[in-house]
């Protein structure tokens, strides 16, 4: 079917481009139709950031800058906004941007093959912070850079240009003319191969008229789907321009996330109302993934080993659905019938995740056990949420990843704490219940038995924390505790 | 539009890193440097950024994928085995010859030559013909006009395979005597006369893991027919030799006919040594079938199913030693899991023998190397090249023999290092001569303050509690020179154009490391010009023949050599040339910052080629170079395998949760020895890359086969190299302060491999934090990987 005309603005001049199918993704428009290779591909399935390119939207009248994986991006997913690759940071002249400067006087690259992807998520750091005023920290450095994999240096001296390239003679991007140019590209009409509505209602009569068109959002998975499984997708339904489900709305008890709202900024607000789920937000893949991946996408995936299920349901998040009919609401854990099948009809799009606000005695952890620490998925999650009354259980919300076909909550457990003293003991039931819950798996990334001993032991880490014991998390050994 | 405003000025612009040292600088803020900078106007010493970086970073610097491509360019895609072990009855490509934009496909069939790679054992079919023998063997190729028409079709091949029996472990092969290569014994003295002589005996068993190269630039070919039978190859290959003599022998042609070219290499690390043949060889046959230039760009998923990793190892151990961890007798047998075929399994398992005794005198000993042959990639070379599966057995014996004896493991370390006087020959009968061992394990006992950390530790641990912490140093003495000695020699052009610019070219091979910058600086300085009058240019077959794989850290050595002999012979021409016209002697002739000086007068380098290019003088020159000293018997692998040691030393910290096995390394102090480094900066690159490259082998990249031996890890979503988050935030490395005892170009050392094998320091302090939190004091004979799901197990 052939598809409408994808525009962006590249290096202050509009791209236009004719002809573009539908699961043509914008590592191939940069390489292939445009005969720009900068850019890489290292793994393409967004697990090495060597393909990172920078994105700009408007948002809230101000550019918002997002470093993304361009290999697992659909190109027409960028339609109306700019795009910087590697090529287009230097001047006329030849001279580099701090970014790009800073990595040369740092000694960071050695191969050379995974450092466009690192110039760009430098680019996106600068621009977010250094053209702010913020610092960038070692910390940041390392958050921000976990989804770029280096396998020459060791990462010591990019993570040193990363602190260094605020020092260096400032470039600007002209705002003001980009926002320009930007608002110029008025949306075109949605018709053929790729449709990307921008209000719920037009998206509702979409899905309505095309049930067969494959949904997508971030394509951070489904993305996959075409690199790794060859997939091609005749029709596509992409979630991310619906105005509507781009916000995150506050209400009285609960806040509101739109399905189309990125995996950083949804944390970002889960986090803002819960600062004890940042480590957790962090450790979601890398930037980059959670720069372009909804969080309503990885409801609506659904994978077992997701890591936003476990929490949401800990939490007694509620979803939306919602279609031309009209909408219906359910608990999370109700959407899931099966490994990786839900609920929705085929005129239905998920809408928005309603999660309750913390209530005042809550004690919440969420942990995640992977092989690797950052950007790596979990072998066990396991979130648990208990509000604290004298000592009793009065409300007990415990979800679970990587133990089952589908995300869980755990019923048995929580039934095992509800209105019961908070003790040692009252926690070994729990963890004794986790345990018989969940028969989980042994795959490539831990057998069965682990998973299911952990799964306790993380109920035993959260009884301690619970006591206030300190220092048993690796996370919070800082090098002062050891000392100098 | 102008896409940003840019400003200059002080308020931003100054402050250390501005403009100011914008031109030159040793190490940012913030770092320790190893080696403070003199200023002698000399390219060799300083810390010259790369020599592509600026290219890099603004993602002009082209790999083969990045090549404009030719018009009529196809592309191919793998056809893999889905079997481990099979009859291979036949291949039904129809559904796949039935879909849009493929050209067809190429089978065994179709190969001109010899249907078996040129490898040296010749045990390798180019495409499986009778049998497959690993999932993931390449059956041969879709070839298509686009990559993913190419890759989509080449999963709607059918071949026709009846499974056999497949072997998957090194153990299961050892049992049934299925091996790639014959046995290896090495001996000294009386093993088993010394065992019954020791005061104290340990039985132990050990698996170590392979490792995937993760090279970020998957294996690439472009093959582009020429006239008149003539083939031109861009292959992202450390050893373009090979794939000239690999692609001229599967085309029947001679090895003239076929020129191979690479400028650089998104990452090699060994990967890309003999692997990139096959590539380059499936490339060309599809190209010479179709008549048309064909490029093959693996898939992540495809490299990793079909390349070989680090071998594996599996090893049996009974060890002899005495009251004080002084060890006194060592049977050893290794099994290296090597695969489907030999590659370089041989080499590989000859150096782990090699470097079984790592930095310590074994007196009695006797080692059994098994080339075990399995069902799986055929495991190749990797950083280290076997050396690294032979310290950390005997890391591991001796950490277990300290637990044993309740002694502190440095102190065992200490207790058997090699002697310089006496106890210093070494199991292959090599005298160690350039010793180092002991005083730089003193400084970074001293510099990393071990002791009194190891008593932190200690109180630390005797809290109890979730966290428990591990310390530990060990050393590395790793041999310099390619253990099959012929390797051993290069060589390079060197071109001096008739303004004074220079060009150098060499066997070498840029994966990242720095050669080309390093050979650039020799060069320079050979001339006496400023380093930036130096080009260095693509790997070439038709410019340097005949060259050694770019590998056993030896890029360097080898063509750094060669590039300096081509360089004094163009500078002695030019320095006869000058003491003609001034009348002194040529020795008295000096060339240095860009002037040519006599005892009469002072000119300039441009002035002097002018003048000597138009008297006729030759600008340019060949070098060679083969390095002295080295020989040995390769029945019994005795002799001196080794022009000179690397050496170095790394004291890691590390905490485990003993709740989930989790791990983090703490703090991470490093001595290495590089001579005189030739690019501080570089060197230092080498040193932290490798430290953490090792770090990800011994902790978080596990290579899963399942019962069907399918590599169920094979792409960066399930097999997990270290990350941002993975480094210690104390990471110190110094440099050993004295130059190579042997002469060695610019008194350096070489030091792609040896700093690897330091992170066997971590898995060494991850097994102290085991056993500092089991009741019994043991490490319970961890394997490696230390991945958490193995430390919890260990713990129990």
């Amino acid at each position: 079917m052939e598809s409408k005309t994808l525009r962006f603005i590249r290096r202050g001049e509009l791209v236009a481009l004719d002809n573009v199918p539908p699961a043509r993704t914008l590592l191939e428009v940069l390489r292939e139709d445009l005969a720009c290779t900068g850019t890489k591909e290292g793994c393409g399935e967004g697990d090495c950031g060597a393909c990172t390119v920078v994105l700009g939207e408007v948002e809230g009248g101000a550019l918002r800058y997002r470093a993304i994986n361009s290999c697992i991006r659909l190109a027409h997913s960028v339609d109306g906004m700019a795009l910087w690759t590697v090529e287009d940071l230097a001047a006329g002249d030849g001279t580099l941007h701090p970014a790009q400067e800073a990595m040369v006087r740092s000694h960071g690259s050695q191969c050379g093959f995974c450092t466009p992807g690192f110039v760009m998520s430098l680019f996106g750091m600068y621009q977010n912070h250094v053209c702010k005023g913020e610092a960038v920290t070692r910390e940041l450095a390392q958050e921000e850079l976990s989804g770029n994999l280096c396998r020459c240096t060791g990462y010591r001296p990019i993570l040193e240009a990363a602190q260094e390239m605020a020092k260096l003679p400032a470039v600007r991007v002209n705002e003001k003319a980009l926002r320009a140019q930007l608002a110029a590209l008025r949306p075109a009409p949605d018709a053929g191969g790729y449709m990307r509505p921008a209000s719920l209602a037009s998206l509702l009569a979409l899905r309505a008229a095309h049930p067969q068109a494959q949904v997508v959002a971030g394509c951070t998975d489904a993305g996959l789907w075409v690199t790794k499984m060859h997939m091609e997708f005749a029709q596509v339904l992409d979630v991310t321009a619906v105005e509507e489900l781009r916000r995150v709305e506050r209400f009285a008890n609960h806040i509101a996330i739109g399905a189309a709202v990125t995996l950083e900024d949804a944390y970002g607000a889960l986090a803002a109302d819960r600062p004890q789920l940042k480590t957790f937000a962090n450790r979601f893949a890398g930037l980059p993934v959670r720069n372009s991946g909804t969080l309503g996408g990885n409801v609506a995936n659904g994978s077992p080993i997701g890591d936003s299920m476990p929490l949401l349901i800990a939490l007694g998040s509620s979803i939306v659905l919602m279609s031309a009919r009209g909408h219906r609401e359910m608990p999370l854990e109700d959407f899931y019938t099966g490994y990786r099948k839900n609920v929705l009809a085929p005129d239905e799009v998920l809408a928005w995740i309603k999660v309750p606000l913390p209530r005042q005695d809550e004690f919440l952890r969420a942990y995640k056990i992977s092989k690797r620490y950052d950007d790596d998925i979990s072998a066990v999650c396991l979130v648990v949420n208990l509000a604290l009354q004298d000592g009793v259980v009065a409300q007990a919300g415990i979800g679970a990843g990587g133990v089952a076909a589908t995300p869980v909550r755990a019923v048995q457990a929580e039934a095992a704490l509800r209105g019961k003293r908070w003790t040692a003991d009252a926690a070994q039931a729990a963890a004794a219940s986790l345990r018989a819950q969940f028969q989980p798996i042994s795959d490539m990334r831990a057998s069965a038995a682990y998973r299911s001993e952990v799964l306790g032991n993380l109920m035993q880490r959260f009884w301690l924390e619970s006591q206030g014991v300190q220092g048993i998390n690796l996370e919070s050994i800082t090098i002062s505790e050891v000392s100098a | 539009m102008n896409m940003r405003d840019k400003e200059f000025n002080a308020s931003t612009g100054g402050g250390p890193g501005g403009p100011a040292d914008a031109g030159e600088r040793n190490l940012a803020p913030g770092t320790d440097s190893p080696h403070a900078e003199a200023d002698t106007g000399r390219a060799m010493g300083s810390s010259r950024p790369h020599e592509s970086a600026r290219a890099q970073v603004a993602g002009s610097a082209p790999y083969v994928d990045d090549i404009p491509e030719v018009k009529g360019t196809l592309h191919a895609a793998p056809i893999l085995s889905s079997v481990a072990h099979g009859k291979l009855r036949g291949v039904d490509a129809a559904a796949a010859l039935a879909m849009p934009g493929v050209r067809g496909v190429v089978l065994a069939a179709d190969i001109p030559g010899d249907p078996m790679l040129a490898t040296f054992v010749g045990d390798e079919p180019i495409f499986a013909r009778d049998t497959v023998q690993h999932v993931g063997q390449v059956i041969g190729l879709v070839v298509a006009d686009t990559v993913m028409q190419a890759r989509r079709a080449a999963r709607k091949v059918q071949p026709d395979i009846s499974p056999l029996a497949p072997i998957l472990s090194p153990r299961d092969a050892h049992a049934a005597k299925s091996y790639v290569l014959p046995p290896v014994t090495v001996r000294r003295g009386d093993a088993d006369g010394a065992l019954k002589q020791s005061v104290h005996t340990m039985t132990g068993h050990l698996e170590v893991g392979g490792q995937e190269h993760f090279y970020l630039e998957g294996q690439v070919a472009y093959a582009l027919p020429l006239e008149q039978d003539q083939w031109w190859i861009h292959s992202s290959t450390q050893h373009p030799g090979e794939i000239q003599h690999w692609v001229a022998h599967a085309l029947g042609l001679e090895n003239n006919a076929v020129t191979v070219e690479c400028r650089r290499m998104g990452g090699g690390f060994g990967g890309k040594e003999t692997q990139a043949g096959h590539l380059a060889v499936w490339a060309a046959l599809a190209a010479r079938k179709f008549r048309r230039p064909v490029k093959l760009r693996l898939d992540r998923d495809d490299d990793f199913m079909i390349t070989g990793k680090r071998h594996p190892f599996a090893y049996d151990y009974t060890v002899g030693y005495d009251g004080s961890g002084l060890v006194t007798a060592l049977k050893l047998t290794m099994l290296a899991n090597c695969g489907f075929s030999a590659d370089l399994s041989g080499p590989v398992a000859d150096r782990a023998i090699f470097h079984a005794d790592n930095a310590y005198f074994l007196s009695d000993v006797e080692i059994v190397s098994y080339r075990c042959k399995t069902n799986t990639q055929s495991h190749t070379a990797f950083r280290g090249f076997g050396g690294p599966q032979g310290v950390i057995v005997i890391e591991a014996i001796l950490g277990d023999i300290a637990r044993r004896l309740g002694l502190d493991s440095l102190d065992v370390r200490l207790r058997n290092l090699y002697g310089v006087e006496d106890r210093n020959v070494t199991h292959y009968r090599m005298k160690v001569e350039d010793n180092i061992l002991h005083p730089l394990i003193m400084q970074l006992e001293r510099d990393a303050r071990y002791r009194e950390r190891r008593a932190e530790v200690a109180a630390w641990n005797a809290k109890g509690g979730v966290i428990r912490r591990g310390i530990a140093i060990t050393p590395v003495k790793f041999g310099i020179s390619f253990t099959a000695t012929f390797f051993n020699q290069a060589g390079a052009l060197v071109h001096v154009y008739t303004d004074g610019s220079v060009q150098v070219n060499h066997g070498g091979t840029e994966m990242g490391q720095g050669l080309n910058t390093k050979v650039a600086q020799i060069v320079a300085d050979e001339l006496g010009v400023p380093f930036e009058r130096v080009r260095s240019t693509a790997a070439d077959t038709s410019k340097v023949p005949n060259a050694s794989a770019t590998a056993a850290s030896s890029g360097t050595d080898l063509n750094g050599r060669a590039a300096q002999f081509a360089a004094r012979n163009v500078r002695d021409n030019l320095a006869a040339f000058v003491s003609g016209l001034d009348g002194c002697g040529a020795g008295a002739v000096s060339f240095a910052g860009g002037r040519v000086t006599t005892p009469k007068s002072t000119r300039s380098f441009d002035e002097v080629v002018k003048a000597a290019y138009a008297n006729r003088i030759q600008l340019w020159s060949d070098g060679f170079y083969r390095t002295p000293k080295i020989h040995y018997d390769k029945a019994t692998l005795t002799g001196r395998p080794f022009y000179y040691f690397a050496y170095g030393a790394a004291c890691s910290e590390v905490a485990i949760d003993t709740l989930t096995g989790e791990s983090r390394v703490l703090k991470v102090d490093i001595l290495h020895d590089v001579g005189t480094s030739l690019n501080p900066a570089i060197d230092l690159g080498q040193i932290e890359g490798g430290f953490v490259q090792g770090m990800g082998w011994l902790t978080t990249e596990q290579l899963v086969w399942n019962d069907k031996g399918l590599l169920a890890t094979h792409a960066p979503s399930t097999y997990k190299i270290p990350a941002t988050g993975d480094i210690p935030a104390h990471f110190k490395v110094s440099f050993w302060h004295e130059a190579n005892r042997e002469d060695n170009v610019g008194g350096s050392k070489a030091v792609g491999e040896p700093p690897f094998m330091l992170a066997i320091s971590v898995w060494e302090a991850l097994r102290d934090a085991v056993s500092g939190a089991r009741a019994d004091g043991s490490a319970a004979g961890m394997p490696a990987p230390a991945t958490a799901e193995t430390v919890l197990r260990a713990l129990r």
